[in-house]
């Protein structure tokens, strides 16, 4: 038996079954809330803040993560309040002066109006966001990617910084890249992450019984080859 | 109701933990060396990628082979006050090593950071192999340094003695 | 009496309990075991103190106690001759001999040895009569000068585990709880919940397999009361542990220690082996029906992991990550079971509560918590050590009363609580009662704790810098606006310490810090930032100094700073030429020397080897 229960988003009186997050209720209900570590088909990771909104009586609320936060009966979600909106600017300041190549980050930062950053640019093509790891492990079944060291010097890597053998070459991870989707690596790329941009006889093919892949063929590839 | 008594091992400590295999591993081996991670990962069925993971998250796990000697330098606020950043600057300067810390070039000494070891009234505090050393000065630092220094030169001079 | 059987039951604890007192010696000599004694040789002192008195025929009248810290860390070794509690500083092994002579056996006193107070200009023979602990109200670090805590027989003689006894057989867990509840006792690690609450919570789930841990992952720099506790009185914490898992309904307790902690760690294994051997741990507690066991769980060197979920992860065998709350750990903690996590301190309190009551337990204590709170007191202050007040003393007594002021005779600037957590207090806010709500009111918190007490020596911008270099280390990572805030603000405060910022960038460190205090999901992260709020709110003139005048008024910020040699107080020995590392320092024998700027590094060895003191940082 399905169990509905009511509460209050944006002065709205919603209903939501259990184990909905109040991401899931606000998107039934159409209201847009920004992400980018989240991802449907990956658990929630609740890391990348974006997705905050504020709860608890005015005066009394805190920020949470919608993407991992439990609708429950009579609580007061407020998805677009002055605090939430300025909080979502100043991070996506930092994300933009963080990784200022990525489109999808200056898309976000413009929709929110950040007209300027006020840190110094970092280069970085990480933000952590652990689309990868989760795709790497819950989709495609694979243990070859994760995350290692701490605090600000964190970053994602295979282990001991050398090829995997359990890196299948698939992609997947490249694939849900908030910020790296438009850019390929490149088959002579040094990165341990991925070491080729796959045609369309992938290496892996005589490995795996099954081919779970998402690259699409290369052009730059397949130009190089002439 | 249960006893559980049957899950301490004779130190009384927890041993479904991942975490507990690697200290030994690291009691034994002095550090964690790349295959036995790799015969931990095989043997209980636990991803390397996670076992990679913890190594790096815990400070306290050294993935690097370390020096005969092991130096500490506690980093904790009251050593800080009193200058133990100098002293470590110093002993880095000493004994060739990084900003960061790491082992010298001849395999000797391994010198390392610590966040507070508890001792703050004996700011700045040092551990040299287990042996805690309080009211450091950098002075006083190099100094220790060359003195042990010495030492181990009487030591070895003297084992070649007794060889030859 | 030596090897202890099993306790089988109450009655059998009683008759021990009056046997003990029966054979009690009353002469003893209690010498500081711990860590921070023993690296002034105390080990050695123990030792001779032990041959002597076997020479002497008289170990067997007059034990020697290797104790815990006895608190005064200044004055140590520290050695205290009982019954008449003649407090002896400094010992070394060569006075061993006279103390045994002069009194232990003619009672007589080593004037010598003896403690001198500067402001009365006296010695002082009884410990209590100094004024470091005059004003203390040692509860729990009083029997740190009376039990060895290798010894679980010291334990039993001094009312141990007679509340456990008390608990298990006379009182339900409810009554257990209500006790606690109405003793207003609150979490001692740093957040102040109340206790008795958080047992409750646990209590009502009914599921099998729930956990009591203990969290003695004492990560704040500059704290050590729960490691004194651990190494003077593992039992203590052993006990409230029972008792908590009896009211919660838990049957398997973990004490988390940290891997920094060696010696507190071998003292809490013994205590748990000897405390299974007398039947105090494991089935059917003195025929109460109540089991209990516990087991130890060893760190891995994270400050995070005392984050109470992240510990839970780590004794999974995971990276010390916080998790999500809700749910909270009372609903699903370690392995999903209901858990309760409790602070050494806070655990420690707990036999004392059962055994006097609520009422004459709050009665020292304030209005919203009750009990006393241990304060590791360091930093520039002349008494350096562990002190323990009721809550709500001010900060100004603590400081002066017990401290002694300040070392070297300078002048407070600020003090800090609550260690990376917590805030700056500037000198005019001293009158600060130590209570929860009016730290945190005052942008600081309590912490643990730690209490560092700053002079005008101390830069209040590379404080702040330091704190933010050390929790950019120690954050686990996951949240962004952790890692990212961390890394920014830390950005900004080296570019003051390094004379290149700018006004904005003020504003922008305060935007970055509420940021931060908004977004994070931990603790760790919520409160990252008020090392750096609460100084730039008390201490802005300083940032302002470093900004528009390129000046560092502590002068300790390296690139603000030059180290020079004062041309009419050198005397041209050369000592400090010799010992340049730089080889930055010219002058001729007899002459006043000089030091080349480029090529300084400031490292400050030459100003400690002066002999003239003619050289200063300015």
């Amino acid at each position: 038996m399905v169990i509905l229960f009511g509460f209050t988003l944006n002065g709205f009186e919603v209903l939501a079954w259990e184990n909905m997050s109040i991401l899931e209720v606000a998107g039934f209900y159409g209201i847009e809330i920004p992400t980018l570590c989240f991802m449907e088909g990956l658990s929630p990771y609740g890391g990348c803040r974006l997705c905050l909104v504020e709860v608890g009586p005015v005066g009394k609320s805190r920020l949470v993560t919608s993407c991992t936060y439990p609708a429950r009966e009579g609580i007061e979600v407020r998805t677009h309040s002055q605090k939430v909106l300025q909080q979502r600017r100043m991070l996506l300041e930092l994300y933009v002066a963080a990784c200022p190549s990525s489109k999808w980050l200056q898309d976000l930062a413009s929709k929110h109006h950040v007209t300027e950053v006020r840190f110094k640019p970092k280069g970085e093509e990480c933000i952590l966001c652990g689309r990868c790891v989760r795709m790497c492990r819950e989709q495609m079944m694979g243990e070859a990617i994760g995350y290692v060291d701490r605090g600000t010097q964190r970053r994602i890597t295979t282990p001991f910084d050398k090829k995997s053998e359990d890196c299948r070459l698939c992609g997947g991870c490249m694939y849900v890249c908030p910020v790296c989707q438009l850019r390929c690596q490149g088959p002579k790329e040094k990165s341990t992450l991925c070491s080729s941009c796959l045609n369309l006889y992938p290496p892996c093919a005589e490995k795996f019984e099954e081919v779970m892949c998402y690259m699409d063929p290369c052009a730059a590839c397949e130009l190089e080859k002439g | 109701m249960k006893t559980f008594c049957h899950c301490n091992n004779h130190y009384g400590l927890e041993n479904s933990s991942i975490i507990l295999f690697m200290q030994n591993i690291q009691r034994n081996c002095g550090y964690l060396p790349e295959d036995e991670l790799k015969r931990l990962a095989d043997n209980t069925g636990t991803p390397l990628m996670d076992i990679y993971s913890i190594a790096t998250f815990y400070k306290s796990f050294k993935l690097e082979p370390q020096g005969e000697h092991t130096i500490t330098v506690c980093t904790g606020t009251a050593c800080h006050l009193r200058g133990s950043g100098e002293v470590f600057e110093e002993m880095a300067a000493v004994l060739g090593v990084g900003s960061g810390g790491g082992t010298s070039e001849d395999g000797k000494y391994t010198l390392e950071k610590v966040n507070c070891l508890g001792a703050c009234a004996l700011a700045p505090l040092i551990v040299i192999d287990g042996h805690y050393h309080g009211n450091v000065t950098p002075g006083k630092a190099r100094e220790m340094i060359e003195e042990h220094y010495k030492e181990e030169e009487k030591k070895e001079s003297k084992k070649v003695n007794m060889i030859g | 009496m030596n090897a202890l059987g099993l306790l089988r039951d109450v009655k059998e604890l009683k008759r021990l309990k009056s046997e003990l007192k029966k054979e009690k010696r009353e002469k003893f000599v209690s010498v500081c075991g711990d860590t921070g004694c023993s690296v002034w040789d105390s080990k050695k002192v123990d030792e001779v103190f032990r041959r002597v008195l076997e020479e002497k025929g008289l170990s067997e009248e007059i034990p020697v106690k290797s104790t815990g810290c006895l608190g005064f860390c200044e004055c140590g070794p520290v050695v205290i001759v009982f019954p008449e509690e003649i407090f002896y500083q400094k010992v070394n092994e060569e006075d061993v001999e006279e103390i045994v002579e002069e009194t232990v056996v003619k009672g007589k006193v080593v004037e010598r040895l003896l403690y001198h107070d500067p402001r009365e200009d006296k010695k002082i023979v009884k410990a209590s009569d100094i004024p470091f602990y005059k004003k203390q109200v040692r509860n729990l670090l009083g029997d740190n000068w009376l039990i060895d805590p290798g010894s679980i027989v010291d334990y039993f003689s001094r009312e141990g585990y007679a509340a456990a006894a008390k608990a298990f057989t006379e009182m339900s867990p409810e009554e257990v709880i209500n006790e606690i509840k109405e003793a207003r006792l609150r979490g001692r690690g740093g957040a102040g919940f109340p206790t008795g609450v958080k047992w409750e919570e646990c209590f009502t789930k009914n599921v099998e397999n729930k956990y009591i841990i203990c969290n003695a992952d004492e990560g704040d720099p500059g704290a050590f009361m729960d490691r004194s506790i651990l190494e003077g009185n593992p039992h203590s914490v052993l006990e409230g542990m029972m008792i908590g898992g009896y009211a919660t309904g838990s049957n398997h307790g973990i004490v988390y220690i940290r891997e920094e902690y060696p010696t507190a760690l071998e003292k809490v294994k013994n205590a748990i082996l000897k405390a299974r051997e007398t039947g105090m741990l494991g089935e059917n507690i003195l025929n109460s029906g109540f089991d209990f066991d516990i087991t130890v769980s060893v760190g891995a060197g994270a400050f995070v992991c005392g984050e109470t979920s992240a510990l839970v992860n780590s004794i999974e065998g995971k990276v010390g990550e916080p998790r999500q709350k809700p749910p909270h750990l009372a609903e699903k903690g370690l392995y999903g079971k209901p858990t309760v996590v409790n602070n050494v301190e806070t655990l420690a309190n707990v036999p004392r509560i059962i055994r006097w009551g609520a009422e004459e337990f709050a009665r020292a204590g304030s209005k919203n918590s009750g009990g006393t709170k241990i304060f590791s007191l360091v930093g520039k202050i002349r008494n350096t050590g562990l002190v323990e007040v009721p809550l709500g003393l001010p900060l100004r007594e603590i400081i002066y009363e017990i401290g002694g002021g300040i070392k070297g005779g300078g002048h407070l600037k600020a003090v800090q609580t609550g260690g990376p957590s917590g805030g700056c207090l500037p000198g005019y806010m001293l009158d600060i009662p130590t209570d929860f709500e009016e730290l945190d009111a005052a942008g600081s918190m309590m912490g643990s704790g730690g209490m560092i007490v700053m002079d005008y020596g101390t830069c209040m911008v590379e404080f702040s810098r330091y704190f933010l270099s050390f929790l950019s280390g120690e954050s686990c990572g996951k949240c962004f606006s952790c890692r990212e805030g961390i890394y920014r603000m830390l950005e900004i405060v080296e570019e003051v310490a390094a004379g290149t910022a700018t006004l904005s960038h003020l504003d922008l460190l305060e935007e970055l810090g509420e940021m931060v205090k908004n977004t994070t999901m931990c603790g760790l992260g919520k409160t990252s930032a008020n090392p750096v709020l609460s100084t730039l709110k008390f201490f802005k003139g300083e940032y302002l100094a470093h900004i528009m005048e390129n000046r560092c008024p502590a002068g300790v910020c390296r690139a603000l700073v030059t180290v020079f040699i004062n041309q009419e107080l050198c005397s041209g020995c050369g000592v400090c030429r010799k010992k340049c590392p730089e080889e930055a320092i010219t002058g001729e024998k007899k002459e006043p020397h000089y030091i080349e700027k480029a090529l300084c590094s400031k490292c400050g060895i030459c100003i400690e080897s002066c002999p003239e003191e003619a050289i200063t940082r300015a």
